[in-house]
């Protein structure tokens, strides 16, 4: 096969994603050119400022080595702009009269650094700040003069006088407006940054316009409109930038404040694409690597000629990275006229926290001084999240709402490197940071697989993900707006719950092909995804595939540390007789069972079955009545009960009882995740049914039916759903919540942060004022039930599946099998 | 020397899934995977020991079930950023039958033992 030619001009670090991009996806399909102005190959440019406060070295920031290039067989041409697009001919020409012919062209010149037109702004000692040499220069500088004015009190501006500062120039902060960092702080916010950078030493001269430069073969100082001067043997101009478009519109190419660009990255030529900050897209240019990598990530989708990548803009967020100064903002955080805002100050602890409301949802952020939550807001911003559930206590983060593990000393700032960060892992925080600048870690999902933090229960997601944003500031790349469902697509778990029902697809390979899946067999991830999709769709239609379940699920027990399972007989709201007991022990004593627990959920728990074992005691506990407990699927486990009032003095209705109706309705069921009820018998809750995912608190005129609690990883109380009169309306109503999140959850979705997403006015609106709706989703769970109310245990014991439990046994097999 | 052993049929392994062997000595996982191509290697998992036959096949790897490890089945190596390597087992595939090498690839044995 003859490869296309591929080249890209600008070797920064929006175009080397997008090539990496490619690489991952088709390897072989481009023989790939880059040409990059700098002598560099890419790097960090994230990481200039650390360089430049001393923190960093140069060479610590390269993030694809010339070697690299190499191995990919890439020709890297460096220091070599290129200064001709032959769009005709389809051929650029670089300065150093390099010319290559090309099939696709990527376009990612990046941005310049915005030079005020002022007289003397061309003078020695007037700089941007931008690239590698801008940092050496002002290195230089430093050594060789004491004075130094920076133009622009916004983000970078801030960062360079901070960097400066520290290589111990006086440094003046010449900002045009009284308010720093305008574009992402509002007034309080700014007041806190200017009075802690002024403590640390720098000046500030706010609402000065600059008027001229002075200076003749040097820069001497800075002349403002108001007649006013300050003296400077350096000045820093760090204003802004402007994409640098001139190669794009030299070669004719429609640009406005950018490049033009489409949702797939092309340019008005549909063989040249163009990504990063010389991209204007939608109207807006963007400056944040964040952004700049979900365009690399569509403009690679289409290189490889996949073509369902869809760039639909960003919203972004930003941390400055000043060393002891803690601040984040995202979106729009001055507020207009309809909206609302929580505000929580502490002037004394130096905390500021703002969040923009509109109809419930967070429009906005800004904060201060305490930014753990940061990524939490923003978050519930991109998702649109009805916060109206916790809005009176959003403002004390999601700490507040409980979170096991980490109590309150999780001041990141302030922890020491040896702070366990992930408690399933044992991951510290300096090894999380230490392989994040080392290994050049962008996203959660990097993180994770370098350091395993937050791999596992999940519950430091919040912790490591403010670690990413503080150590990389504002380049942490956020989880997209729209998260592919695993590696193997680009789909969302809503695009494929989609194509699942509204195309009528009912097997895995269906769904596969439509979706254009990027592996044949799919992953660990999506293969239970999505046969519990098509299960959940098509009960009695589609078949159940054992190999895209768990091992638990597919051997019906819950596999332990040393591959052994354990046994849980399913035990009707808690409840059993002399005999059922007696077939237990006998069961246990008979299988040499090593230990026995009383679970959470009221049952019992036989650990240490060997699973050749596991049919013929499924077979002994069948005899005696019992089925499956599914305490180790994702499905309906439990339905823990109160004595109510058959004993209890203060029961108010026979909770038991119902908790037995309830059991004997929803068991066999297969869910998003694992689902667990409670039924109290009153207010007193003996049976903690607010922490469950459907909990039933009687009282003496009906029932309280509470929805979306989780007593795990991160306590959540549930919400009210309402209340009702009667048992038959508790069963319907539980039902139909079951087969609401049964159809829309994500699978491993539990209710609770499902309820979050969604809002419980969603959850109301389907339930309570859609009467009609509440009947049909209790009639779909019931039709499904029919299918699932069948007991795998019995099934097995009776011998289906037999491979599954069986061992090859080769007696005498070679000893020297080591 | 080869002692080829005949160990199962191929249609005793489901595609895309795998059979523990238990011979005297240690455990070997069979697997097979959705081209019918078979697999053995050592059911252990570099990480910490779980049996690799549990787990959920894909392409040519297989996710331990105990902490998500990947493991390539041709090499025995983990995949990622993970290290560590489980031994494989030279296995072939004749009208149907399933037969397994005792000469164990003499590179892979020392690395075993490998780890995080």
């Amino acid at each position: 096969m003859i490869r296309e030619k591929l080249v890209m001009v600008g070797n920064g670090m929006a175009g080397v994603r997008a090539i990496e991009e490619l690489l991952k996806l088709e390897p072989e399909m481009y023989r790939i050119s880059v040409f990059g102005a700098e002598p560099h190959p890419n790097y960090n440019r994230i990481m200039l400022s650390p360089v430049l406060a001393g923190e960093k070295k140069v060479d610590e920031i390269i993030l694809n080595s010339r070697e690299w290039y190499a191995e990919q067989g890439i020709d890297l041409y460096t220091g070599d702009p290129v200064v001709e697009i032959d769009r005709i001919n389809r051929r650029v020409k670089s300065a150093s009269g390099v010319s290559l012919d090309y099939d696709r062209l990527l376009l990612a010149t990046g941005s310049n650094p915005f030079i005020i037109p002022v007289p003397g702004a061309h003078l020695p000692g007037v700089i941007g700040f931008r690239d590698i040499q801008d940092v050496e220069a002002m290195l230089e500088a430093s050594r060789a003069y004491s004075k130094a004015v920076v133009i622009g009190g916004g983000l970078l501006g801030l960062e360079a006088a901070n960097g400066l500062m520290k290589n111990g120039m006086q440094v003046t902060v010449v900002h045009l407006m009284d308010i720093l960092m305008e574009r992402q702080l509002d007034k309080p916010a700014a007041e806190l940054l200017k009075a802690s950078l002024e403590a640390n030493g720098l000046r500030f001269l706010m609402q000065a316009q600059t008027a001229a430069v002075l200076g003749e073969e040097r820069v001497t100082g800075v002349q403002f409109a108001d007649g006013s001067s300050v003296e400077a043997d350096l000045v820093v101009m760090a204003v802004g930038i402007r994409p640098n478009m001139a190669l794009g519109q030299k070669a004719g190419l429609y640009c406005e404040r950018g490049i033009v660009v489409n949702d797939t990255m092309q340019t008005y030529d549909p063989r040249i694409y163009a990504v990063g900050e010389c991209v204007q897209h939608r109207g807006n240019c963007y400056g944040l690597v964040a952004p700049l990598f979900e365009q690399a990530r569509v403009c690679a989708n289409h290189l490889a000629r996949l073509g369902y990548g869809r760039y639909e803009g960003s919203v972004t967020s930003t941390k400055l990275k000043v060393t002891g100064i803690d601040l984040f903002s995202a979106g729009m955080f001055n507020e207009q006229d309809e909206d609302e805002t929580l505000v929580l100050q502490d002037p004394a602890q130096g905390v500021y926290k703002k969040l923009v409301i509109r109809d419930n949802r967070i429009k906005g952020a800004v904060m201060y001084g305490d930014t753990l939550d940061g990524s939490w807001y923003f978050q519930l911003m991109r998702e649109g999240t009805d916060i109206s559930g916790f809005r009176n206590t959003i403002l004390f983060g999601q700490h507040d709402l409980g979170d096991a593990g980490h109590g309150d000393g999780t001041r990141l700032l302030s922890l020491p490197d040896d702070a366990e960060i992930c408690g399933c892992n044992g991951v510290c925080k300096g090894e999380i940071v230490n392989a994040i600048t080392s290994k050049g870690l962008f996203t959660l999902d990097e993180v994770r697989a370098h350091t395993k933090a937050s791999a596992s229960c999940g519950s430091c997601t919040g912790l490591v993900e403010s670690l990413l944003a503080s150590t990389v500031g504002e380049g942490y790349s956020e989880a997209p707006s729209k998260k592919p469902l695993c590696g193997c697509t680009g789909h969302s778990h809503d695009e494929v719950i989609g194509v699942i029902r509204d195309l009528k697809l009912k097997s895995m390979p269906a769904v596969r092909e439509v979706l254009n899946w990027k592996t044949p067999d799919g992953c660990a991830s999506c293969r239970p995804a999505l046969n519990y999709y098509l299960l959940a769709n098509w009960p009695g239609e589609y078949r159940d595939d054992a190999q895209s379940r768990f091992i638990n699920e597919r051997a019906h027990g819950n596999i332990q540390k040393d591959g052994t399972y354990s046994v849980v007989p399913r035990m009707f709201g808690g409840l059993c007789t002399p005999g059922e007991l007696r077939a237990i022990a006998d069961v246990a004593e008979k299988f040499r069972v090593p230990e026995i627990k009383v679970t959470g959920g009221q049952r019992i728990d036989l650990f240490g079955v060997k699973k050749e074992d596991l049919p013929s005691v499924w077979k002994d506990l069948s005899a005696a009545g019992f089925v499956s407990g599914h305490a180790y699927g994702k499905a309906l486990r439990t339905v823990k009960t109160c004595a109510g009032k058959t004993w209890c003095r203060f029961g108010t209705q026979n909770s038991t009882g119902l908790g037995v109706k309830l059991e004997t309705l929803t068991w066999g069921s297969w869910m998003p995740h694992k689902f667990k009820m409670a039924v109290s018998g009153c207010p007193r809750n003996c049976a903690e049914a607010t922490i469950k995912d459907f909990g039933v608190v009687c009282v003496d005129s009906g029932y309280e039916l509470h929805i979306g609690g989780n007593g795990g990883i991160k306590v959540r109380i549930t919400d009210l759903l309402c209340k009702v009169g009667s048992e038959e309306e508790v069963l319907e109503y539980s039902a139909a919540f079951i087969q609401l999140y049964r159809e829309e959850a994500h699978y491993l979705e539990r209710t609770a942060p499902w309820v979050e997403r969604v809002g419980l006015n969603y959850i109301k609106a389907r339930l309570l004022e859609d009467e009609t709706g509440r009947r049909a989703l209790y009639d779909r769970f019931r039709h499904s039930q029919q299918f699932f109310q069948d007991d795998p245990w019995k099934a097995r014991a009776e011998g289906a599946e037999a491979h599954e439990f069986t061992p090859l046994q080769i007696a005498g097999l070679a000893s020297n099998l080591s | 020397m080869n002692d080829w052993i005949a160990v199962a049929r191929l249609d005793e392994i489901p595609r895309l899934g795998a059979r523990k062997i238990v011979t005297d000595t240690v455990e070997i996982a069979l697997f097979r995977n959705s081209n019918d191509q078979v697999f053995a290697i050592r059911d252990r998992c570099p990480h910490k020991g779980g049996p690799l036959s549990q787990g959920i096949v894909y392409g040519t790897s297989v996710s331990c079930p105990l902490h998500n490890w990947r493991i390539d089945l041709a090499s025995g190596e983990a995949m990622g950023p993970d290290q560590g390597c489980v031994t494989t087992y030279p296995v072939k595939v004749e009208q149907g039958r399933i037969y397994l090498s005792t000469v164990v690839d003499q590179t892979a044995v020392g690395s075993d033992a490998g780890s995080r």
